[in-house]
């Protein structure tokens, strides 16, 4: 009992301390996947059934409601599309530089999520590494929105963290309020984040507004994620006489509890990559 | 022995499989049932205390290498999980008709207690309110989970004969 508890804390140990175990984490880890993987697919018509069943219960208010939000969509999107090419020849015409946009500069890798975030752990496995050419801060996606960051590469898998991890940071805009730029943070729960160093000076943010990843300040702090993928929405604002900042909660579009597949972004150029700790969110 | 340790590893690598693909979606009322931590307990209670350890640190081993997480992290929690609860079942659970279910309730709500612990300790973030209030939940839910795994777990690993149990537990303060 004592030597396992010993040989426990020297694993520990060796494990944040160094990189000794990664390999032999990353071997057990291939020879578990084929099971994880299989397991998933067992699991898998389960989940279906038990989601189909959740379904059913709010089936026709949220049928109502999608139409409703169909119609509006529409109309905003014709909008939209006029402007974008507005905008694209605007750029020509001023030989508009900017930083890496998505998914113009980006390859995507496509991934099973193996594994569910936790309370304490707000991390996921994907069934793709290094071998498929994914590296440590590479940006993760799905098609809601922004997922979090891989933090732990090994030759078939990754470990991805999410934003609702405290220790992520993700530099981020109101898509209305242009001068709303702040820092996404992890808010109490595990799904709740909070849209920090918004001052109390700038145009009032409201509840809705479509938050997105602003990018990089300046060409010498490039940020971790291009600019326009899609976060969340503003679920409340709120402002105190004693605090500098705005109080701005996210909801994220994501749910990270039901995370089934992934998109890793993977930069198209072959830029020289900033070590982690030169570049921030 | 080796049959049953044999016994032990399949189901601890099946239901650590399960837990993963199954039990860690689902959060109702913010709880999680531990399907590992419940199939321990059960083979701890019925092979005893340096059983429940070895199959402890082979479970957390597993769970840390599929979760790729610090390894020896959840095979420290598990180990003494099973420990104690082996050490329980030699003692004065034998034959108790609630013994599963005590030890579920007790060593789920403690090892709750001891990865808040451990993650603040090891300076990872460690929120406690947003854990703990989940906490009583992911009890109910692993009593619930104790009765059909107790049960199978009896079937697969008999209880330990009358002669191998321990008869005499000395205090030494």
């Amino acid at each position: 009992m004592v030597g396992l508890v010993v040989l426990s804390l020297g694993l520990l140990t060796v494990s944040f301390r160094s990189t000794a175990l990664d390999p032999v984490e990353g071997y057990s880890a291939s020879v578990l996947r084929p099971f994880e993987i299989a397991a998933n697919r067992v699991a898998h018509p389960f989940r279906d059934a038990a989601s189909w069943t959740h379904g059913l219960f709010s089936a026709k208010s949220d049928n109502r409601k999608l139409r409703a939000e169909n119609a509006e969509l529409q109309r905003e999107n014709a909008l939209l599309k006029g402007a974008r090419e507005e905008n694209f020849q605007l750029h020509k015409l001023l030989n508009y530089a900017q930083g890496p946009t998505w998914p113009k500069d980006f390859g995507e890798v496509g991934a099973r999520v193996l594994t569910s975030p936790n309370p304490l752990d707000q991390s996921v496995t994907i069934s793709a590494g290094r071998n498929q050419g994914i590296a440590l801060d590479d940006v993760v996606v799905t098609n809601e929105g922004l997922v979090g960051t891989v933090s732990k590469v090994f030759a078939t898998e990754s470990r991805v963290t999410l934003i609702t991890d405290p220790t992520s940071n993700v530099r981020a805009v109101d898509v209305k309020n242009p001068a709303a730029i702040g820092l996404l943070d992890h808010a109490a729960g595990s799904s709740a984040l909070v849209l920090d160093r918004v001052g109390k000076d700038v145009p009032p943010v409201n509840a809705d507004d479509t938050i997105i990843t602003a990018g990089s300040p300046t060409a010498g702090l490039p940020s971790l994620f291009p600019r326009g993928i899609l976060i969340g929405f503003v679920s409340s604002v709120g402002q105190s006489d004693t605090d500098v900042f705005k109080d701005i909660q996210v909801q994220p579009f994501v749910d990270f509890s039901s995370l089934q597949s992934v998109l890793v972004l993977v930069p198209k150029a072959t830029v020289e990559r900033a070590s982690p700790s030169a570049r921030h969110g | 022995m080796i049959l049953h340790a044999v016994k032990a590893a399949v189901l601890l690598f099946v239901a650590v499989l399960v837990q993963v693909a199954f039990f860690d979606v689902y959060t109702p009322l913010g709880g999680r049932a531990d399907l590992v931590l419940v199939l321990l307990i059960s083979i701890a209670l019925l092979r005893g205390s340096i059983f429940g350890a070895l199959a402890g640190f082979y479970a957390g081993f597993l769970v840390d290498t599929v979760n790729l997480g610090a390894l020896g992290f959840t095979s420290l929690l598990l180990t003494l999980a099973g420990f104690w609860t082996g050490r329980y079942g030699e003692t004065t659970a034998r034959d108790r008709f609630h013994a599963p279910y005590v030890s579920v309730a007790v060593i789920t709500a403690l090892y709750g207690v001891g990865t808040l612990a451990l993650d603040f300790f090891l300076g990872e973030p460690a929120p406690a309110g947003t854990y703990l209030s989940g906490l009583p939940a992911t009890v109910l839910l692993n009593l619930i989970l104790i009765w059909p795994v107790y049960a199978l777990t009896r079937r697969i690993f008999p209880p330990v004969d009358a002669s191998d149990r321990v008869h005499e537990v000395r205090l030494l303060a």
